[in-house]
């Protein structure tokens, strides 16, 4: 029953991962870029929502939805200001700029919130008691693994079905052809971030239901562990991220439970590594081969 | 006199600027013209410019992108530290330890490296980097489980996975110390480091890296970075020299370390984190990749800019974020790069002609 309950944290706890990872993932497939500011979006839109709920009174779900929206922006403004003009720089450029992007949001949120940490309420609270109150979930792990596969198929059939997720996928898989076809890459791309940073928004929610402390930083260490389920599931897959969240998530819990405390963040890693030697693109990623 | 070659040329530039900076700095710090917390940050400017530079043989010489280089500085701090500090009854010259700290920094820094290098170099790309940034996320992680202890009768040292272990399970006779103290790190360390043998470091580094890219090996290394299909066609062993320069970049950055940890009384794992690998990271692109004295001048600048904003308090980090993002922007900016190399083809011509000339 104990092994249990750690595998249900730690499916909930992968279902936050994997809806982060779902954003990076997006971000890469078509911008080839890691968006090393994603995991600060994660932390404004907690604080949008935490703000929202507290000072005008909204109710949690339309408190989640104002930081959707305010996400939505922030990403469109920074992929406008920061990333296009790098459209056809090194990729170690448009890293660092990503980098610089990172400091900004997270200094910004010391400034404007102090680093003390504020006290999130989740988003929906009570659990629900299984097997005579021996198994307890909570309403909150419910509701993050209802998001994520929700999101996770509404992804798929968005990228596979709409002409815009056609668009996306041209766009991802060659750019100038893309522009050929008369598709317009700019905005393309512009919708992806949109896209990525509200699944961010919704990620800080729910991440912060979790754990409520909510600081400038809370979103730096979910992010990099999201963008190694990212590339645990093979980047660019939208299965992939969701598989890779999941997963990570498990190990997580499980190595936290039953190896140490201390040390689960590196067994973490040390999967992802093995992974990547026996998978080097990942778990569900395409392997393609070097031409000559 | 033999005419030097262009490379060469810029190298002794390079060493001369250096050591005119250590001359100039040396005499501002004697005649009292440093403050207490400027001359503070001159042995941390010279570790970090050989982070630096040796970062840059990872990232702008081979060409792979590494997040985890921290991690090679943190084994080299830690093992530095244990040997200073057991070192302290049987060798009394501060030199002589601070040197041997440094070796075997650099050599453990080294093997950590080769072994990480092993799965690492068969990655590329942003695979590469991750699994880089994995390891040195490992190597803090099992540094801080790290008790260490010395005595009479040598080092005691406990793998504390459970957490519940403290400094009292070494069991160390009467007179023994505690050296590494698990996540507060290494405590009560004999700080020994000093500008000079910062500045004796950074020459090192410099001669090394310098000479390899210099050398058959170093154009073996670019060939490889420039493209690893044809490098491997004309017979250049990948794997072999990816493994030269990842080790030398790894001892280098060791060596950084053990000179690091030796400048602070209590130093924590968590220190080498990924920001810190990111920092230095951010030296090595803005200083231009590939370019050591670009590195250098990175180090130097970014390093005192949060310092110097320190009048500005909170808002310090904040311009920094933006001065990062400003300057990546103009960098790459096409409109400014093409006056760049206008003016740059300019020069070079002028440059030309006076050959012809002479």
């Amino acid at each position: 029953m104990k092994f249990l309950a750690y595998l249900v944290s730690g499916i909930s706890l992968g279902s936050i991962y994997a809806i982060i990872a779902l954003g990076y993932t997006m971000v890469y497939g078509i911008a080839k870029m890691l968006n090393f500011a994603h995991g600060d979006v994660i932390m404004i839109g907690g604080y949008v929502s935490f703000l929202a709920a507290k000072n005008l009174g909204v109710p949690p779900l339309v408190s989640v939805l104002i930081a959707m929206a305010v996400c939505t922006v922030l990403g469109i403004v920074i992929e406008a200001l920061a990333y296009r003009p790098l459209r056809s720089a090194p990729s170690l450029a448009v890293l660092i700029t990503a980098i610089g992007v990172s400091y900004l949001l997270q200094n910004s949120a010391l400034l404007i919130w102090g680093a003390n940490p504020k006290a999130y309420t989740p988003v929906v609270s009570g659990t629900l008691q299984l097997f005579d109150g021996q198994l307890s979930i909570s309403y909150i792990s419910l509701l993050t693994v209802a998001c994520c596969i929700v999101i996770m198929v509404a992804l798929t059939l968005f990228t596979g079905r709409t002409k815009m997720g056609k668009a996306m996928r041209a766009c991802s898989e060659d750019k100038g052809a893309a522009q050929l076809m008369g598709i317009n890459v700019n905005r393309t791309i512009s919708l992806t971030f949109a896209i990525g940073s509200a699944l961010a928004a919704i990620a800080g929610a729910l991440l912060c239901s979790f754990s409520p402390a909510l600081m400038p930083t809370t979103g730096s260490m979910p992010g990099i562990k999201a963008f190694t389920a990212a590339v645990f599931g093979g980047i660019g897959s939208i299965p992939g991220a969701f598989l890779g969240g999941i997963l990570l998530g498990v190990i997580e819990a499980l190595a936290r439970a039953y190896i140490s405390t201390q040390l689960s963040n590196s067994i973490v890693f040390a999967v992802l590594i093995i992974v990547l030697l026996v998978r080097p693109a990942g778990l569900l990623g395409k392997y393609t081969q070097e031409k000559v | 006199m033999k005419k030097l070659s262009k490379g060469a040329r810029s190298d002794l530039i390079t060493y001369a600027a250096v050591i005119l900076a250590f001359i100039v700095v040396s005499v501002l710090k004697s005649n009292g013209s440093l403050n207490r917390s400027q001359s503070g940050l001159l042995v941390p400017i010279c570790c970090y410019i050989v982070m630096a530079v040796s970062l840059n043989l990872t990232v702008g010489i081979l060409g792979d992108l590494s997040l985890g280089h921290a991690g090679f500085m943190s084994v080299g701090a830690f093992t530095g530290v244990i040997t200073a500090m057991s070192l302290m009854n049987v060798i009394p010259s501060v030199w002589l330890r601070l040197t041997l700290a440094m070796i075997v920094g650099a050599f453990f820094a080294a093997v950590i490296g080769f072994l990480i290098g092993i799965p690492v170099l068969r990655l590329t790309g942003d695979y590469l980097a991750i699994v880089t940034l994995a390891f040195g996320e490992i190597i803090k992680e099992l540094i801080t489980c790290l008790l260490v202890g010395v005595d009479s009768e040598g080092l005691h040292i406990i793998f504390n996975v459970s957490g519940s272990k403290t400094a009292n399970d070494l069991k160390l006779l009467e007179g023994g110390r505690v050296i590494i103290k698990g996540a507060q790190g290494a405590t009560g360390t004999k700080t020994i480091a000093s500008f000079t043998a910062g500045f004796i470091l950074v020459m090192i580094a410099l001669v090394i890296v310098q000479n390899l890219i210099r050398s058959r090996q170093g154009r073996a290394i670019m060939a490889v970075r420039d493209n690893r299909i044809a490098a491997e066609s004309v017979g250049i062993n990948v794997t072999r020299y990816k493994m030269m320069a990842f080790v030398t970049s790894a001892a280098l950055a060791g060596a950084a370390g053990a000179l690091f940890g030796l400048n602070y009384s209590n130093l924590a794992a968590t220190k080498f984190d990924f920001n810190t690998s990111i920092l230095v990271l951010v030296f090595v692109v803005l200083g231009g990749l590939g370019n050591i004295w670009g590195s250098i001048i990175a180090t130097v600048v970014l390093y005192i800019l949060p310092e110097a904003l320190r009048g500005f308090a909170n808002y310090r980090m904040l311009i920094y974020a933006i001065v990062l993002i400003v300057v990546m922007l103009a960098t790459n900016n096409p409109v400014l790069k093409t006056y760049r190399e206008e003016l740059r083809a300019k020069f070079s011509r002028k440059d030309k002609k006076e050959a012809a000339d002479t």
